[in-house]
């Protein structure tokens, strides 16, 4: 875990002061509402339907307990009694008080935490792969990397005031657990021939209303010049990203119209200059965020036989497991996503018993996943059993992760002041028809995603089945996507055709998913199918 | 006292005759001369200020920086964050002249405009002096190297670049 050094906490204190003075010059009319409103947005507060919310930092998704036992005391202290976790491994409340917001940066700062940059049109919080430092499959941990791009783009004077957002993501396996190509930088750490650690730059990916997959634009910048491309790829953007319409800004746009080739070129050209400006930090610099990210110490011989007696708790095994790269542990998924519940909320309760197992079960440590749920990364196999049975006892032990029960949803109507329909009730609904029809198991790995809106935030490009909601004639309609992935076969999905009713929604995703089961061929996941036979059984399903 | 106000110049003090509502960080005296348009400034050859509109691309001044002593880089809404790359591209080519930010300029955006190299200031709308002097005073530190002399943390934390600080 990244721990803050008195420069760190020297900066995060000074920005919860600027912001209470901030607050204060709103409150004597200094500033207007749309002078304020990018200020309160940069420190993560928005105006939504019903209240302010706010949107908390967690810098590529890893917490330790004390952070987490943090954000269920805001939870209790300021809002409802829960907080929502998100698809970009942050948290946000949703009842926030504006005249509370700099007691709650206060409070955060005291843990290590912030809201910097968590909206508005800046470097957002750097996101990763939730099986960092854990996974079998790294060539190396990704979060050095991620924490001095966090460093970096902090406080960024040239890059602050962006034609958009803007969002990065760092992985380190050719498995993409985090949709790296569908953020405006990808990064993957990875090995050159000689040996080395370098940096593969994807740029110009993401969703919302014009989804785009990343181009490779460079296959290795060395890592005594991450810094320094990443530095040139923003310049090129800020100079030259579209600023006439909010809708074409995107980084994405940029590379688009310009075309790959003509991007990297401009990247090339200004990293060439910017390579005599020392902008680069000193190498060690990133020595010392490693030792941050150093194994734990792991036991040397773990049992790595795990007692399946118990049918539940071996599903969950199955299930909500991913191989580690110690022998006798695991990594283990905490799922936000019980029958019917709203997917990514967390109450105050639950929030401090994960952070309680976290200190007893995985080396204090807790990642925050893209998908909603909670990981925990570090589990000695012998400890499994005792994990589940306290998750169990709290609701948290629903073995559903990457099933068509593991819904990602955007806050949509219920809260959003962009959305054009409701996404938590369809999320519901789907979850618990699955559930009732027993058809969970059967279908296997089915990523399924809703958005209420063109914007996105529930990646419904990327789901294997995604959901659209739209609104006809001022009554809420959902369309139908099939055939995207986020992971490294990175796919956007194509809608099926007419939208449908709330009701209607949910008969469609049964009968995708009926098409699939009586089409699949051994071991092929609804994708695969979907790849093989095309669109024309769904649709035949669905409107014949 | 805020990261480049020099002892004898205080925000207040600074206001030149250029308007009411003038910030400089500046020993010399202001250039009165008119700013002209960069297409003016390319086609004639003795203006010796030049204005910037967002759209302009400021490498083509790079020719010409001996000849310059102001560059006015107009920011029509806060929000267009052009102005700040301009500066820094003329700060790393070496330009030595007035850099002055004009237009929709706010106190919330100074500390930025400073660090990119801005050492004069004539907004639209007055500043409150004491408000500007907070904002230049609030970061005790910065992460990343730009156009001024503050040493970033990453090296502080490695003893580098220290020679920086005591010119």
């Amino acid at each position: 875990m990244y721990l803050y050094d008195q420069y760190d906490q020297a900066m995060v204190d000074a920005r919860v002061a600027e912001f209470r003075d901030q607050c204060q010059r709103r409150i004597d009319g200094k500033l207007t509402e749309d002078q304020f409103k990018p200020l309160r947005l940069m420190n993560g507060l928005y105006l939504q339907l019903h209240a302010y919310m706010l949107r908390v930092a967690v810098p590529y998704g890893t917490l330790k307990s004390t952070q987490m036992h943090a954000l269920a005391d805001i939870a209790d202290k300021y809002d409802r009694g829960y907080g929502h976790f998100t698809t970009r491994q942050n948290i946000q409340y949703n009842w926030i008080k504006l005249e509370d917001a700099g007691d709650i940066l206060a409070d955060l700062a005291k843990v290590e935490m912030h809201a910097i940059q968590t909206s508005g049109n800046c470097i957002r919080n750097i996101s990763s792969d939730h099986f960092a430092g854990a996974a079998a499959d790294e060539v190396a941990d990704p979060r050095p990397y991620a924490e001095l791009l966090r460093q970096w783009s902090s406080f960024h004077p040239e890059f602050s005031y962006l034609p958009r957002k803007f969002k990065i993501c760092v992985i380190a396996s050719d498995r993409d657990r985090a949709a790296m190509k569908l953020h405006d930088i990808g990064i993957q750490i990875v090995r050159n021939d000689a040996g080395e650690l370098g940096a593969a730059f994807y740029v110009g990916g993401g969703m919302g209303r014009t989804p785009m997959i990343a181009p490779l634009i460079r296959d290795f910048v060395p890592l005594d010049q991450l810094i320094t491309y990443a530095e040139a790829c923003l310049r090129v953007y800020n100079r030259y990203g579209r600023r006439d319409n909010k809708y074409k800004a995107r980084i994405k746009i940029l590379v688009h119209e310009l075309g790959a080739a003509e991007y990297t070129r401009q990247v090339e050209e200004e990293f060439a200059h910017l390579l005599d400006q020392g902008v680069e930090p000193p190498f060690a610099e990133l020595k010392r965020i490693r030792t941050f990210f150093e194994d734990p110490a792991f036991a040397q011989s773990s049992a790595a036989e795990i007692d399946r007696s118990d049918p539940d708790f071996a599903l969950w095994v199955d299930r909500n497991t991913h191989p580690h790269k110690v022998e006798g542990y695991t990594s283990a998924v905490i799922s936000l996503k019980p029958v019917g519940g709203i997917p990514g909320d967390a109450s105050a309760e639950q929030m401090h018993l994960m952070a309680d197992l976290a200190k007893d079960y995985s080396f204090d440590e807790l990642r925050v996943m893209h998908t909603q749920n909670i990981v925990l990364p570090h589990v000695a196999k012998s400890d499994l059993h005792a994990l589940w049975t306290a998750l169990e006892d709290a609701g948290l032990g629903s073995p559903n992760l990457d099933t068509v029960e593991d819904i990602i949803a955007c806050p949509g109507l219920d809260y959003c002041s962009l959305a054009n329909a409701r996404s938590i009730p369809v999320a519901q609904k789907i979850s618990e028809r699955f559930a009732a029809t027993g058809k969970t198991a059967a279908l296997g790995e089915l990523k399924l995603k809703i958005s209420g809106c063109i914007n996105a935030c529930g990646h419904h490009h990327a789901g294997h089945i995604g959901i659209l909601g739209v609104d006809r004639k001022g009554v809420e309609n959902y369309q139908l996507l099939l055939g995207g992935s986020e992971a490294e076969d990175t796919a956007l999905a194509k809608i099926t055709g007419p939208g449908f009713s709330e009701d209607g929604i949910v008969d469609a995703v049964e009968k995708a998913a009926d098409v699939y089961l009586s089409a699949r061929e051994d071991g092929e996941r609804f994708l695969d199918t979907y790849r093989r036979i095309g669109m024309a059984p769904f649709k035949e399903a669905l409107y014949g | 006292m805020a990261e480049g106000l020099s002892s004898t110049q205080t925000p207040a003090e600074g206001r030149g005759p250029l308007d009411a509502t003038s910030l400089r960080f500046r020993d010399d005296d202001p250039v009165l001369d008119p700013a002209v348009t960069v297409d003016a400034f390319t086609a004639q050859g003795n203006a010796v200020a030049v204005r910037i509109e967002p759209g302009d691309d400021v490498r083509e001044l790079l020719p010409s920086l001996d000849r310059l002593a102001l560059v006015e880089i107009n920011f029509p809404t806060f929000g267009d964050g052009r102005g700040y790359s301009a500066a820094r591209i003329l700060r790393e080519a070496g330009y030595r002249g007035e850099l002055r930010a004009v237009g929709d300029v706010l106190v919330d955006q100074i500390a930025y405009l400073r660090r990119c190299g801005f050492d004069a200031f004539a907004p639209e709308a007055p500043l409150d002096p004491d408000d500007v002097a907070a904002a230049l005073d609030r970061f005790p530190h910065v992460y990343q190297p730009a156009a001024d002399e503050r040493n970033p943390i990453w090296n502080l934390r490695h003893g580098k670049g220290e020679e920086l600080r005591d010119e």
